[in-house]
């Protein structure tokens, strides 16, 4: 594909890198000649010296035959405006980087008047990273996919569980838990599994359920029970802000410690069910006061790395929390990495990888009936997102009289916008969006399922 | 410094070269010529060893500018010191010295001969000469690129370090895909000019050793009075405004290709390169057309040489040696200014006398003005900080190189112009000189040092100097 990237910070620069690897064409547009210069002879990519905003930059870069343009300026309201000229000009996809919550509260609206393919605030995704390791400490991946909407769970069966030697179709009556069970990985195997096959300790599940479905699955299959109840956050940034609004309607009690007094006020409007403390978050006392040892979840989310990286190895040295580290540079990774650090979140990768995630699912369906397809569990098994057209051969007919493909699962079934996790007597109507989780590769219809 | 990529880079330039000399080979076999077999033994080695050192890719790619530069240095004196091989092994120049100056002066487009009878070489050999010339013109390296998979952007610092000109643009996203279109261009242009030449009577052998030295802007004729030889306005009218063609700027046939003719027609280093083409033409019509048969045919001449000398081909259809002074120094001032960036001239190139004029524009007004703000802009884009520092360290560079060429070259002990002229032609890539290096004689009465000086001086030239200055600066090797 052809893509133009505006702005050559780092998520522009990890962008570049990681699409030109996978063979795009790349063009990046920034107003700095020297920066674009050294990217442009690091990276095999083109460079245009101007604003992105402007149409004739736009044309010199090749606008009219381009796929994909990509804005992430420092400045939210060029990026919209860079989108909005090239949706214009070039009638291409467009991805921006809007992080001002004023605009992040109307993103549905934003998008559609201006067009733009995917919003993508970076506090946010990474503050839905951090939620989804406080909410499902168990699970050892969560894949998301269907533009984020849907999480997809992964976590190791253990020894002696209810669930050794337990078949996928007896979950729903024994355990009482509407989970569906979408891949099964024994050794080196992938299994789609129907409703005989049969789940045993050592294997890693991948299922998607409700949030709180979810728990009560973990608890009944006999996974350790360290359901995070309290969380303590160091700092009361954006991520803070938008991590606990995540939480609220969730059981976990959410403990902010900010230094600066105005901030807390405001924070304590916002979040009247969360708990805020006005002190310096590097006072040990004050930690110690606050319950550090008690804490089940640590996480360090001020504006700076080295006071992070600090918090985070002291938290660990004092109690047993889950620690949730926030990086902004990404530089000496392997140091960090190597350090007892729990998980360690870097915003701008996170950014980075949601776009190009985006992007590989925009490549995968062209050309066909596919809407997205996104690979998961470790790049073996696809979930494509198709929507029901009129065809009799589909429509109307319960799943369990449908005559599917092996290996393939209907998974998730969105009918105007309500979530219906599929059974056996539900039927497809014209209009819905299915996901079909499957290790077949190559299907381009809806109608490719069958048999 | 990573020298397994840069072994496994010389490797691909062997296999490559080996490749090239099937040209040869086929036409030995259609003139019966035994020379052929040299070739055939040539390829054989390089095969073996390109095929030794590329069998296996080096696990750390890894490539910066320093390994760019080195490696365009080596793989062009790899290449010529296997491209010589064949004239010497054969005995058709049998002094090792003379058969590396023609090989150097074939693949870095120069055209200096030291052969005093051209037309005693069997055929494979002078295609072999000329076609020298066609694959100097667009660079080696640029080729292997364009067929070679590279990971990562590490190219673009080959690309970079084998271009000619102040500053490399890419026209397309990705370096293959611009060195593809950079052959497709040049492929076409040649082939367009090879019916051009066959429609005006010449034949195909001739024809193909013609363009390959027009299009690399080389200039080795395969007669022994050049172009002269074609006493037909047609064709060398031809060869002239072919030779025009190649010294334009690449990226401007890219542009009408994409269909912006607009943007095209406005280079500003196009339209400079032109307007110098039509002021000299003029002026060296109006001083020399006492001497021939009428204006048209003065104009005719005029123009072939000017062509010539621009675009640094360095053929000849008159001895412009027996010219008035006068016309003799425009076409002494053309050597310098050379063709544009971006084409397989060489020269100092008209974009950076553009730019070194403007400084000079600017310095003025500041003198008058000392708090005057003034941005130098090329093409209606501002001239980058970077770009100005290493146009004037080049003419730097340039100048020193040259005066130490002029003064080692005087050993000789001929006249000043014709040390100073070879000097300007070998190092600017021409061909011809004036003097003693002029277009009736050849290089053969120098001496082996002056020769190797030229030699080194035309690899500098072709390589925009730094390249080869860079293999002899000893930081260069050490581990830090």
């Amino acid at each position: 594909m052809k893509i133009i990237i505006v702005g050559c910070g780092k998520v522009g620069t990890t962008l570049a890198e990681q699409l030109n690897n996978e063979n795009h064409d790349i063009t990046i547009i920034d107003k700095n000649g020297d920066a674009l210069n050294s990217i442009t002879e690091r990276i095999d990519v083109m460079g245009v010296v101007g604003n992105g905003a402007v149409y004739k930059v736009q044309m010199e870069a090749g606008i009219e035959d381009t796929d994909l343009l990509i804005a992430t300026t420092n400045s939210d309201e060029l990026n919209m405006l860079c989108c909005l000229i090239a949706k214009k000009a070039g009638n291409c996809h467009t991805i921006a980087r809007i992080r001002n919550p004023e605009y992040n509260s109307e993103i549905g609206y934003i998008r559609d008047e201006l067009g733009l393919s995917m919003a993508i605030n970076p506090e946010m995704a990474a503050a839905m990273e951090i939620s989804r390791l406080l909410r499902f400490p168990s699970a050892i991946k969560i894949d998301t996919f269907a533009k984020g909407r849907i999480e997809i769970l992964k976590f190791i069966v253990p020894e002696n569980s209810i669930l050794h030697t337990m078949k996928v179709r007896e979950v729903l009556h024994k355990l009482h838990c509407n989970v569906l069970i979408c891949a099964i990985e024994r050794g080196q195997d992938v299994i789609i599994p129907g409703g005989n096959a049969e789940m045993r300790s050592g294997d890693k599940i991948s299922f998607i359920a409700p949030t709180a479905e979810c728990n009560k699955f973990f608890k009944q299959a006999g996974i350790e029970h360290n359901v995070i109840e309290t969380a303590m956050f160091v700092g009361g940034g954006r991520i803070t802000y938008y991590v606990a609004k995540l939480l609220e309607n969730t059981k976990i009690q959410v403990k902010i410690i900010e230094q600066n007094l105005e901030r807390c006020n405001e924070l304590s409007e916002l979040l009247p069910n969360a708990m805020i403390i006005h002190g310096d978050g590097s006072d040990q006392e004050l930690l110690l006061q606050e319950g550090i040892h008690q804490t089940e979840a640590f996480a360090s989310l001020t504006g700076f790395d080295e006071e992070n990286i600090m918090l985070s190895l002291y938290a660990a040295s004092i109690s047993r929390a889950k620690l949730i580290t926030k990086v902004n540079k990404i530089a000496f990774e392997d140091v960090i990495n190597s350090m007892n650090l729990g998980s360690v979140i870097y915003p701008k990768m996170i950014t980075a990888d949601s776009i190009l995630q985006y992007v590989r699912a925009m490549q995968n369906s062209m050309g066909s009936n596919v809407e997205t397809l996104y690979k998961i569990v470790a790049n073996r098994v696809e979930a494509l997102e198709f929507k029901v057209a009129n065809e009799p051969a589909i429509v109307g007919i319960p799943l369990e009289k449908m005559k599917l493909k092996d290996n393939l699962l209907v998974a998730y079934i969105n009918r105007k916008g309500h979530f219906i996790s599929p059974r056996g007597k539900d039927t497809l109507e014209p209009g819905d969006r299915v996901i079909i989780v499957t290790t077949i590769t190559g299907l381009n219809d809806l109608k490719d399922i069958l048999k | 410094m990573n020298k397994k990529v840069i072994i496994y880079l010389l490797g691909w330039i062997l296999n490559i070269e080996a490749v090239f000399m099937l040209l040869p080979c086929v036409v030995a076999v259609i003139y019966k010529e035994s020379a052929g077999f040299w070739f055939l033994a040539v390829m054989a080695v390089c095969g073996g060893i390109g095929f030794a050192f590329t069998h296996k890719k080096p696990d750390n790619m890894v490539f910066f500018a320093k390994e760019g530069f080195v490696s365009v240095a080596l793989s062009w004196i790899v290449l010529s010191f296997f491209g010589a091989m064949p004239f010497f092994l054969s005995g058709e120049i049998p002094v090792f010295t003379d058969a590396m100056f023609e090989i150097i002066s074939g693949f870095t487009t120069t055209g200096s001969s030291i052969l005093i009878d051209v037309e005693a070489l069997s055929h494979c050999m002078l295609i072999w000469r000329s076609f020298t010339h066609w694959i100097g013109g667009m660079g080696v390296l640029v080729f292997i690129l364009s067929i070679l998979p590279l990971a990562g952007g590490y190219n673009m610092y080959i690309m970079k370090a084998e271009s000619p000109g102040p500053s490399v643009g890419k026209l397309v996203p990705k370096v293959r895909s611009t060195a593809k279109i950079l052959y497709g261009i040049y492929f076409s242009m040649t082939v367009v000019q090879i019916i051009l030449l066959l429609l005006g009577g010449m034949n195909l052998f001739d024809s193909m050793a013609i363009t390959f030295g027009t299009a690399g802007t080389g200039g080795f004729g395969i007669k022994n009075d050049s172009m002269a030889f074609y006493d037909s306005y047609y064709l060398q009218g031809v060869v002239t405004v072919f030779m025009i063609l190649f010294g334009i700027n690449f990226n401007v046939y890219y542009l009408f290709l994409i269909k912006r003719p607009k943007e095209a027609l406005k280079s500003e280093e196009a339209r400079t390169y032109l307007a110098i083409i039509a002021v000299s033409i003029l002026l060296i019509t109006l001083n020399i057309r006492g001497g021939f048969k009428s204006l048209f045919d003065a104009f005719h001449h005029a123009a072939f040489q000017v062509g010539s000398i621009i675009t640094t081909t360095g053929y000849s259809t008159v001895n412009f040696d027996l010219w008035p002074e006068f016309s003799k120094s425009i076409l002494v001032l053309l050597m310098f200014i050379g063709a544009c960036a971006g084409s397989t001239g060489g020269g100092m190139k008209v974009s950076r006398v553009i730019i070194m004029m403007k400084t000079v524009k600017k310095e003025l007004s500041s003198l008058v003005h000392p708090r005057s703000v003034k941005v130098l802009k090329l093409e209606q884009k501002p001239i980058e900080h970077q770009v100005l520092r290493s146009v004037n360290t080049f003419i730097g560079a340039y100048i020193v190189i040259f005066s130490l060429s002029v003064l080692i070259v005087s050993l000789d002990n001929f006249d000043f112009v014709t040390h100073f002229t070879a000097v300007a032609a070998t190092f600017n890539n021409i061909g011809p000189g004036l003097g003693g290096a002029g277009p009736a004689t050849n290089f053969s009465a120098f001496s082996h040092l002056s020769k190797w000086v030229m030699m080194f001086d035309m690899l500098a030239g072709r390589l925009e100097i730094f390249p080869m200055l860079l293999l002899f600066t000893p930081s260069t090797w050490r581990r830090h």
